[in-house]
């Protein structure tokens, strides 16, 4: 039997009494949100909080707003939430492209955005996402709120600038016209981690050519996003010839280990051939838009 | 702690120390051993229960999270002699063997009809997909959740 060891748990009752509580419990209390990454941690003594603080009574937190410019969307908004918003589908496929390979359906039942990137999982899909949509993140502590870029948000596996008294609230998409976004996603088998996955976000100019792009990898040990794929890409004509060159710069860039997911020579392919299938598909959809 | 949840429509209160996960709350606090406890590592999907309607699994879940809210397990899908839709679809369509995924299986197939009566093929695989079976196949077990949709309201058989 798995179970964690002993700990405190209290419910917070809305953002400022989540503050409190992490005040309060200090640098031993954790937030608990879908509990999916965390408490099989727990189970396993790789994470031993001596206090949870659970926000899943927060419904303050859980929502999807489009506004003309951005879309806002609160931290404990579920996966099922995200993968079948109308809002997501309609503004950023690559939410629902990501979504749907994440775990399973009765796990994102539960599992959240906040908590997925707070957990900054190097396999994790929707650090990709947001990275590629150039998303910001609201986090908010004792002395108010602070928005910072996505970049700043991970500091390296399992770590976030995210304080421990402070708390992730909200991610923030720029809604740009003639964009398009696409993620794939190679598992060995339904619901597992990557065995690398590449997403992608373009806009295109009035005139069809790439204004900006944003190519991001999932568990190939790429930090940021692929700025030399992404160089060779701006200010050109979409093309087949385009995508191959992006997509072998993205390969060289990125920096697999090997692991019982599949040698460096394979993950390394892998970011390869996904990067050009991104590419392909942000593009139609940008121009789709156009 | 004290934890108060609504178990298949009854108010029910046991002391639980916070790290007790939901699933062994429910067989050991609760004495409902209808809800089966496998991997532990939230891939099976024997342990799922519905919590306020939606499937979860049990065992990442912790009881105190489940405080305050509505679970419906197994022992609450049929309504006194009348089984649900989906049990007669499993005895119809041969849905389990050994019976240990089952319980998880039946909630699951239960919000899935409840959010969409009518699904196809694809939607009940999508949605039994973070569950195993190990001996049926999945075959008889998307049969008969597919009997369960055509067959919405059940007669009352005797078991």
């Amino acid at each position: 039997m798995q179970i964690s060891a002993p700990f405190d748990y209290a419910r917070a009752e809305s953002v400022d009494d989540a503050i409190a509580l992490l005040e309060r419990h200090g640098p031993e209390a954790r937030v608990l949100a879908g509990g999916h990454s965390l408490l099989p941690m727990m189970k396993l003594r790789l994470a031993r909080p001596e206090w949870l603080i659970d926000i899943n009574d927060l419904a303050e937190l859980d929502f999807i707003t489009e506004a003309p410019d951005m879309v806002r969307i609160g931290a404990m908004t579920r996966h099922t939430t995200l993968l079948e918003s109308p809002v997501m589908a309609r503004l950023f496929p690559i939410v629902a492209d990501a979504e749907r390979v994440i775990a399973d359906p009765v796990v994102r039942n539960r599992g959240t955005i906040g908590g997925s990137l707070c957990q900054a999982d190097p396999a994790e899909d929707l650090s990709t996402v947001c990275d590629v949509l150039r998303a910001k993140a609201v986090i908010r502590g004792a002395a108010g709120k602070r928005v910072i870029e996505i970049s700043e948000l991970r500091r390296g596996p399992y770590e976030t600038s995210v304080a421990q008294n402070e708390l992730l609230t909200e991610i923030r998409l720029p809604v740009r016209a003639r964009s398009g976004s696409a993620y794939e996603k190679v598992e060995r088998r339904v619901g597992d981690w990557a065995v690398a996955a590449a997403g992608a976000s373009v806009v295109l100019a009035a005139d069809g050519r790439i204004e900006d792009v944003a190519i991001g990898l999932t568990a190939v040990g790429l930090e940021g996003t692929a700025h030399r794929a992404e160089d060779s890409l701006r200010g050109q004509v979409p093309s087949e010839e385009l995508f191959t060159a992006a997509g072998r710069l993205a390969a060289e860039d990125c920096n697999p280990v090997e692991d019982q997911r599949g040698p460096v020579d394979y993950k390394r392919h892998l970011a390869d051939e996904l990067t050009r299938r991104v590419l392909r598909r942000a593009c139609a959809l940008a121009a789709q838009r156009g | 702690m004290q934890i108060t949840m609504t178990v298949n429509g009854k108010e029910m209160t046991r002391e639980a120390e916070p790290r007790v996960l939901l699933v062994h709350h429910i067989r050991e606090g609760l004495g409902l051993t209808g809800t089966h406890w496998g991997c532990d590592t939230s891939n099976c999907g024997t342990c799922v229960v519905l919590m306020d309607g939606q499937p979860v699994k049990a065992c990442t879940v912790l009881a105190a999270m489940a405080a305050g809210h509505d679970i419906r397990t197994v022992e609450g899908l049929a309504n006194g002699a009348t089984l649900d839709p989906v049990q007669q679809g499993f005895m119809e369509e041969h849905g389990l063997q050994c019976g240990f995924c089952t319980p998880g299986m039946m909630l699951t197939a239960r919000a899935l009809l409840d959010k969409n009566p009518d699904p196809d093929e694809t939607e009940i695989r999508e949605a039994i997909s973070g569950q195993i079976c190990r001996c049926t196949g999945y075959a008889t077990i998307v049969r008969s959740i597919r009997w369960a949709a055509e067959h919405p309201a059940t007669e009352e058989v005797s078991v």
